[in-house]
């Protein structure tokens, strides 16, 4: 693995801000999600480590001017996760802290899944396959308009069970995309319960592979790998690059870890609300 | 508008051809647009454009849900993305990313689809769309567009290329007949009056248009007075425009190429049951599938002729 050298490029004193960022970024989940009744946390503790590097260290954006041209894009193509998204976009300072508040209730700008319009959420997410495309018309965009932008976005391993997937897949490899980047947040469970036991999606890397991308496979909870997996993905010349993120559903939370139950939509009674604060805080202060 | 136009039938072109050749027409005048398609550069005539302009023109192989997806994104970096397939593709196999991709965050993708109702004839079923219309309707934010011949399609091609938005246009395999000369005027959501007349408004689109006609000479010779208008603008429509063109003639006969459930049958009697309620027949596809055979004859087996249009409005004008 060069995954060590490269990760030289980040000191452990950014490491550890990055992680304290990313356990508040959990706590603003888990009070999103009981604050608005719904939502779901499992795939939004998985994703939320890798949503903290992009948005507190790797895409270039300006948070007082998101309409700015130059800006890299993210789409969230896992769109239940929002509530990770919604954290982050928070803790940047794109939206106000006092939003999260609102999240899936009416006339919020936080819809139950992304909305485009809500600052910083660059393209419908949730109906699973389509922000994946979307995304991939922006790298198209990007390169027709010669410009630098990079596109970042991420797939849920339950999701690319979707048929289009698989056609946008094929087109990132065949147009060459290589301002395209991919996260599969790869925590093993869907709704209904495992991947392997309801569809399964492996081998994984020998299907990216074989539609003609780069891939990589990391731990998605490690803040020096995910940084590392973007270093290394903008060095890619001619290809999109997938980087499966080998997650845990529910990470950070021990009653929400592994089970597929926290997929969604219920939200933390009272009692489990104050044990995942606890837990995460403590994890943060750990740090 | 051109009201008492009558038909060249000297001039006749197939909607989908004047598409391409419009498209290249317009493709020298403005930059701003791409064009998109899945294996279907010859079926839709976008081909036309492609050999004109390869760099500004995106093949996405036969995968119409990402290409419909990838329109959502292009068009978020300042490009206006016209996507191409059949209407049975864009209405259905990639309606869900045209709805949640495109017409929700209402971005500013174009859809033309070209294959329009049984007109398409011997290739059967599963390629006459029946039903575009129906579901575009459904879909908030979208505006549908369905040119009457040549003319009009060009003055759509540009008020939809001037609108930012999310426009679904129709155009079609079989030639139709010129109706409009080069100064007629597109107005969105208005119907052209092609015809003028007392007795009974027959409302067409499309292919429909020139049975209309010739079911209105028909009924001259026999002295009832029809009117004819093209509802060539299908969302959104002009309401008060329209009962004002249908309210002297007291009844009203519709005749499309497409699944009388939800097409323009129902939009007319959606107006009327609101505003001004008349009697109302609808000709068309009568809530079945179609099936292979030369469209000439296929509009005889469905109902849907001059002469089918002939009886619904001797009927009707009864009923006044």
């Amino acid at each position: 693995m060069n995954n060590i050298l490269e990760a030289e490029r980040i000191t452990t004193a950014e490491i550890k801000e990055l992680r304290q960022k990313a356990y508040g970024a959990r706590a603003r989940v888990l009070q999103m999600v009981y604050d608005g009744g719904s939502g779901h946390c499992g795939g939004s503790l998985s994703i939320i480590d890798i949503l903290s590097v992009l948005y507190f260290r790797e895409m270039k954006y300006r948070p007082d001017d998101t309409e700015w041209a130059g800006r890299d894009r993210f789409v969230l193509s896992k769109g239940h996760a929002c509530p990770a998204l919604y954290a982050v976009l928070a803790m940047s300072g794109v939206i106000e802290e006092r939003e999260l508040k609102g999240f899936r209730s009416a006339g919020s700008m936080l819809q139950g899944h992304p909305e485009f319009g809500t600052p910083g959420v660059e393209a419908v997410g949730g109906s699973l396959g389509q922000g994946f495309s979307t995304a991939l018309g922006m790298a198209l965009g990007a390169r027709l308009s010669k410009g630098a932008q990079r596109i970042f976005t991420a797939v849920g391993d339950g999701e690319i069970q979707e048929g289009m997937v698989w056609e946008t897949a094929m087109a990132a490899g065949h147009f060459g995309l290589d301002n395209f980047t991919c996260f599969l947040d790869r925590n093993k469970l869907q709704g209904d319960g495992k991947t392997e036991d309801l569809m399964m999606v492996e081998p994984l890397r020998d299907k990216w592979l074989a539609f003609n991308w780069e891939v990589r496979e990391i731990d998605g909870h490690d803040i020096s790998e995910i940084v590392a997996a973007i270093e290394w993905a903008r060095t890619v010349k001619g290809r999109p690059q997938m980087i499966i993120a080998n997650t845990v559903k529910g990470k950070g939370v021990s009653f929400m870890e592994n089970v597929a139950a926290w997929h969604g939509t219920a939200p933390p009674t009272d009692d489990e609300l104050v044990q995942a604060l606890a837990e995460l805080n403590a994890v943060s202060e750990g740090c | 508008m051109n009201k008492n136009s009558l038909m060249d039938t000297s001039v006749k072109i197939s909607l989908r051809e004047a598409y391409g050749n419009t498209l290249v027409k317009i493709g020298k005048e403005r930059a701003d647009f791409i064009t998109l398609d899945a294996d279907m550069c010859g079926a839709t005539s976008v081909g036309i454009f492609r050999d004109e302009f390869p760099d500004r023109h995106i093949c996405f192989g036969i995968a119409e849900q990402n290409m419909m997806g990838a329109a959502a994104g292009l068009s978020t970096f300042g490009y206006t993305p016209i996507v191409n397939t059949m209407a049975v593709f864009a209405s259905m196999r990639a309606i869900e990313q045209f709805r949640t991709s495109v017409a929700f965050p209402n971005f500013n993708v174009k859809v033309v689809g070209s294959h329009q109702g049984i007109g398409v004839g011997n290739d059967g079923p599963t390629h006459q769309c029946i039903e575009d219309i129906s579901i575009m309707r459904a879909i908030p934010n979208t505006v549908i567009l369905s040119p009457g011949d040549d003319v009009e399609l060009e003055a759509m091609m540009r008020y939809m290329l001037d609108y930012k938005g999310p426009v679904y246009l129709r155009t079609g395999r079989l030639p139709v007949v010129r109706l409009f000369d080069g100064d007629y005027s597109f107005k969105v959501g208005r119907w052209p009056v092609l015809r003028d007349g007392t007795d009974c408004t027959v409302v067409a689109n499309s292919v429909m248009i020139e049975f209309a006609l010739e079911a209105a000479e028909i009924m001259k010779a026999e002295g009832v007075s029809i009117k004819v208008l093209n509802a060539s603008t299908l969302k959104p429509v002009d309401e008060e425009d329209f009962i004002v063109k249908v309210a002297a003639t007291g009844c009203v006969v519709t005749a499309e190429d497409h699944n009388t459930m939800g097409g323009v049958g129902s939009i007319v009697s959606d107006i009327l049951c609101k505003h001004h309620p008349m009697p109302l027949e609808k000709i068309g596809v009568q809530d079945r599938f179609g099936e292979s055979g030369d469209a000439e004859e296929l509009f005889v087996r469905f109902g849907m002729t001059a002469a089918d249009i002939c009886v619904k409005v001797r009927d009707i004008i009864l009923r006044k």
